[in-house]
C-alpha cells in the first residue's frame, strides 16, 4: 500500500473500534513498518562504502519485485557505472538515484487520445486477461465518477463467463449506475453498441465496458475485442476514448507480454494495477512504463468499494524499498 | 532474450568446444544465462540461487556425451534438476477413506477456482464418480451464481448456497445434503483471498477443521511472478495444503511460479489449467514443466497430443528428413494437413520449441486465414519447385500467385519465412519432433 508515512499514522489515532476492514488492514500495515524499517534503509545502515555484496542485495530488491530482468540490468548497469567513475561513493546517495531513476520510468506522457464531444459520453472500455479484476475496478472506478456527481452506465459485454453479468449488475446497483446487458452468450459488439445508444438517450456522463477476461495470446478473442473497439466508434465517433488495461501486482514477466498484445491490438490509453493489498510490489509497471510508455492511472488496493486509488509513483517506488 | 538460451549456451560454449567435459570456468558464464532465464521465467529469486548452486555442483566436471554440443550438455543437466525438483513423478488426487471425500480449493482472488471447481467435477464424473460442489464464497458477487451454472453445464448438483450464513455453516450443512444425494466427492469452492488476511485465512481454517477435507488444492496463477513464494508460503503454513493446481498454463508465461512452489511448500502440482472450457484440465508433468521454464516448447505434450491424429510413420520420416536437413516445402504441406487435424493453432505453437524465435520473424502472425493462403500458395507449386525451393525464380514466382490468387509479395514471404524457419527447425532436429507448421505469412 502506498499511503505516505503521516496519513497512515493519521489514520490510526483517528481509528475507533468499530472500524472497517481497509483502515485495519492499514493499521496493520502501519505498524509493520513501524517495527521494521525499510528494505533499502536495513541495507544501507552503516555502511560506508558501495561493495559488491551491497550491489547483489540491491539487485535482489529489485528482482523480487518483479521489476524483471532487463530493467534490473539496465538499473544495476548504471548505477555500477557511476561506481566506476566515482561519481557515486556514498550509498546514501546510491539510494537516491536509484530511486530517481526508477521514477523516470515511471512519470511518462499521457498517451494522446479523443475526448468526447461536449454533450457525448465519456466511453471507457475495460480489458484484460482472466482474474485480474476487471469488473471490481469497474465498480470502483464508478463509484468515484459518481462521487464527482457523474452519471455512469455500466455495459456488461462480458457475455462469456458464467455469471459476469450478474456480478457486474450487483456492483451496478451498489454504486448507483445504471447496467446495460443482454443474456450470456450474447454478442458483445451487440450489447456495446446498444449500450452505447441507450447512454447517449438517456444523457449519461461515463460508460464503461466491461469486457471477458482473455488470454492475450488467443487470436479469435483479441479480434473479437478489436471489434468491440470498432463498432463501439460506429454508434458514438471516438468512442472509446479510453482503453484501461488491468493487470494483476502479482503477475510477473507475463505481464510485459499482456501489455504489449494488448496495446498492439487496441492503442491502451492507460493502466490500472490491482491487488496492491498484498505482498506483490507490482514492480512488473516499471518495465511497461518504461517499454510501452503508458501511463498508470489507478492502483486497486482492497475490495471495498473506494479501494481505488490514483497512482503515484514516489509512493510506489517508495514501498518497492520498503 | 529467453527463446535462444540454447543459442546463447552454445555462443559460450563455442570457444571451447572440443573438450570434453565442463569445468568450473566454463560453466561459469553459462550459468550466469541459466540464471537470468529462470529469473526471466519468474522463478523466485532466491530459489534461482540455491538452484544455480546445485547445477554448479552437479555440471562441472560432468562429461560431455559425444552428440551433444557442451551447450545442449548443460542444458540436459539443467532440465533435469528442473524436473526433479517439480516431483519426478505425477500425483493424481488422493481419494481414500470413508466417503464422501471433501476437496476444497483455496487461492489468491481470480486464481481460477470457481472454473477449476468445476474442471475437477467433470473429471471425477468421466471417473465414475459422484461430485457435488460447494459454493462457499458469500463475498464475490454473483459467485455462488457462476459456480451454479457451470455445475448446471456440466450436470453436477450443486449446493444453493445462502450467502447470508457463514462459508463454514455452508459447507456443512452441505455436507449433510451431500450425503443423502449419494454424492460421493465434495469440492468446496472457497472465496479468493490475500494470504495475509488473517480473517480470511482463519474462515479457512475454520472450514479445514470443521468438514476435514483430504485434499486442499492451492490453485495459482501461472503467471504469477515473485511473489508466487509468499502467497504458497502462507496458503501452506496455514493449512498445510496437500497440492497444487497451476491454471492459465495456455498463455506464453514461462510458468517459474510452478517451480517457485514446489520449492517452498514441497507439495506436488498434481494439475494445470489449461484453458477456459471444462474439459481443460491435465495432469502435471514435471520434464514438460521443466522444458517450457527453460523456453524450449513443450515437445512432449505436443507429440502426445499428436499421437492419434498424426500419421506416426510421416513423422519419423520427417525426423529423419530434418537431421540430413532436408526438409522442403512438400514436407511442410503435409504438415499443413497434419495440423488441421489437431486443433487450435495457438495451442500448437505454444507447444513447439523456437517458437519464440518465431514470433520474432517480422510477418509472423499464425492466423488461421493466413494457413489457408499459405496452402493455396504451395498447392501451386510444382513439385519440384516444392523439393527444391531454390529454383523457385521470378517467373515461377509469377506463376505461383496467379495460379494461388495471392500477390507475388505473399509468395516472396512465406519463401523467406521457409528457409528462415528451415534454419530454425534444424537446430531443434536433435532434441525432439520436428517443428510443424511454422510458416505462417
Amino acid at each position: 500500500m502506498f499511503f505516505k508515512k503521516k496519513d497512515t499514522e493519521k489514520d490510526i489515532k483517528n481509528a475507533d473500534p468499530g472500524t472497517n476492514l481497509v483502515q485495519r488492514l492499514q493499521q496493520g500495515l502501519a505498524m509493520t513498518r513501524s517495527t521494521l524499517t525499510g528494505r533499502l534503509d536495513r541495507l544501507f545502515f552503516g555502511k560506508k562504502e558501495i561493495t559488491d555484496d551491497l550491489l547483489e542485495e540491491l539487485e535482489e530488491i529489485l528482482f523480487t519485485s518483479d521489476i524483471g530482468v532487463a530493467t534490473t540490468q539496465e538499473l544495476i548497469d548504471s548505477v555500477q557505472k557511476k561506481v566506476e567513475r566515482k561519481e557515486l561513493k556514498d550509498p546514501e546517495k546510491l539510494k537516491f538515484a536509484l530511486r530517481d531513476h526508477i521514477l523516470s520510468f515511471l512519470e511518462v506522457q499521457a498517451v494522446s487520445h479523443l475526448s468526447p464531444e461536449p454533450g457525448e459520453p465519456l466511453v471507457i472500455m475495460v480489458i484484460g486477461v482472466n482474474g485480474v479484476g476487471k469488473t471490481t475496478t469497474i465498480g470502483k472506478a464508478a463509484q468515484r465518477y459518481i462521487l464527482q456527481g457523474k452519471k455512469v452506465m455500466l455495459v456488461a459485454a462480458d457475455t462469456f463467463r458464467a455469471a459476469a453479468v450478474e456480478q457486474l449488475g450487483i456492483w451496478g446497483e451498489r454504486v448507483g449506475a445504471d447496467v446495460v446487458k443482454q443474456k450470456t452468450g450474447a454478442d458483445p459488439s451487440a450489447v456495446v453498441f446498444d449500450g452505447l445508444a441507450a447512454a447517449i438517450s438517456r444523457e449519461i456522463d461515463v460508460v464503461l465496458i466491461d469486457t471477458a477476461g482473455r488470454l492475450h495470446t488467443k487470436i479469435n478473442l483479441m479480434e473479437e475485442l478489436a471489434k468491440i473497439h470498432r463498432v463501439a466508434g460506429r454508434k458514438l465517433p471516438g468512442a472509446p476514448h479510453e482503453v484501461w488495461l488491468i493487470l494483476d501486482a502479482t503477475t510477473g514477466q507475463n505481464a510485459i507480454s499482456q501489455a504489449e498484445t494488448f496495446n498492439n491490438a487496441l492503442g491502451l490509453t492507460h493502466i490500472v494495477l490491482t491487488k496492491l493489498d498484498g505482498t506483490a510490489k507490482g514492480g512488473i509497471v516499471v518495465g511497461i512504463s518504461r517499454q510501452l510508455k503508458i501511463p498508470i492511472k489507478y492502483i486497486g488496493i482492497g475490495e471495498k468499494i473506494d479501494d481505488l486509488r490514483p497512482f503515484n509513483a514516489r509512493d510506489f517506488v517508495q514501498a518497492i524499498f520498503d | 532474450m529467453f527463446e535462444s538460451l540454447t543459442e546463447k549456451l552454445n555462443t559460450i560454449f563455442k570457444t571451447i568446444t572440443g573438450r570434453g567435459r565442463l569445468t568450473e570456468t566454463n560453466v561459469r558464464d553459462a550459468l550466469k544465462e541459466v540464471r537470468l532465464a529462470l529469473l526471466e521465467a519468474d522463478v523466485n529469486y532466491k530459489v534461482v540461487k540455491n538452484l544455480v548452486e546445485d547445477i554448479r555442483r552437479r555440471a562441472v566436471g560432468r562429461e560431455v556425451l559425444e552428440s551433444l554440443t557442451p551447450g545442449q550438455q548443460l542444458i540436459k543437466i539443467v532440465n533435469e534438476e528442473l524436473s526433479r525438483l517439480m516431483g519426478g513423478v505425477r500425483y493424481g488426487l488422493e481419494l481414500s477413506g470413508r466417503t464422501p471425500h471433501s476437496l476444497m480449493l483455496v487461492g489468491l482472488q481470480g486464481s481460477g477456482k470457481t472454473t477449476t471447481a468445476a474442471k475437477l467435477a467433470r473429471l471425477l464424473l468421466k471417473q465414475g464418480r459422484h461430485p457435488y460442489l460447494i459454493p462457499a464464497d458469500i463475498y464475490r458477487p454473483a459467485a455462488v451464481d457462476q459456480l451454479i451454472k457451470l455445475g448446471h453445464q456440466i450436470e453436477v448438483p450443486v449446493y444453493p448456497a445462502d450467502t447470508t450464513k457463514q462459508p463454514e455453516e455452508i459447507c456443512l450443512d452441505a455436507l449433510s445434503k451431500a450425503s443423502r444425494e449419494l454424492a460421493d466427492v465434495l469440492i468446496i469452492d472457497t472465496a479468493g483471498r490475500l494470504h495475509v488476511d488473517k480473517e480470511l485465512m482463519a474462515e479457512l481454517v475454520e472450514i479445514k477443521a470443521k468438514i476435514n477435507p483430504v485434499e486442499i488444492l492451492l490453485v495459482a496463477d501461472a503467471m504469477t511472478g515473485q511473489d508466487a513464494v509468499n502467497v504458497a508460503k502462507r496458503f501452506d503454513e496455514s493449512l498445510d495444503i496437500t497440492g497444487v493446481i497451476l491454471t492459465k498454463m495456455e498463455g506464453d508465461a514461462r510458468g517459474g511460479a510452478a517451480l517457485s512452489i514446489k520449492a517452498v511448500t514441497d507439495k506436488p502440482i498434481k494439475f494445470i489449467g489449461v484453458g477456459e472450457k471444462i474439459d481443460a484440465l491435465e495432469p502435471f508433468y514435471p520434464d514438460r514443466m521443466a522444458s517450457q521454464i527453460l523456453g524450449m516448447g513443450d515437445v512432449l505434450s505436443l507429440i502426445e497430443k499428436v499421437q492419434t491424429d498424426f500419421d506416426e510413420k510421416e513423422a519419423k520420416k520427417l525426423e529423419k528428413k530434418l537431421r540430413k536437413k532436408q526438409f522442403d516445402l512438400e514436407d511442410f504441406q503435409l504438415q499443413l494437413k497434419q495440423i488441421k487435424k489437431i486443433g487450435s493453432l495457438d495451442q500448437i505453437l505454444g507447444m513447439m520449441p523456437g517458437v519464440g524465435e518465431l514470433k520474432k520473424l517480422k510477418q509472423f502472425k499464425p492466423d488461421g486465414r493466413e494457413l489457408v493462403k499459405v496452402e493455396a500458395i504451395i498447392n501451386s507449386m510444382t513439385r519440384n519447385e516444392r523439393r527444391n525451393y531454390k529454383i523457385i525464380n521470378g517467373s515461377r514466382r509469377r506463376r505461383i500467385a496467379k495460379g494461388s490468387g495471392c500477390k507475388v509479395q505473399d509468395v516472396n514471404r512465406i519463401l523467406k519465412n521457409f528457409t528462415q524457419t528451415k534454419k530454425i527447425m534444424e537446430r531443434f532436429s536433435r532434441t525432439g519432433l520436428p517443428n510443424m507448421g511454422s510458416l505462417f505469412g
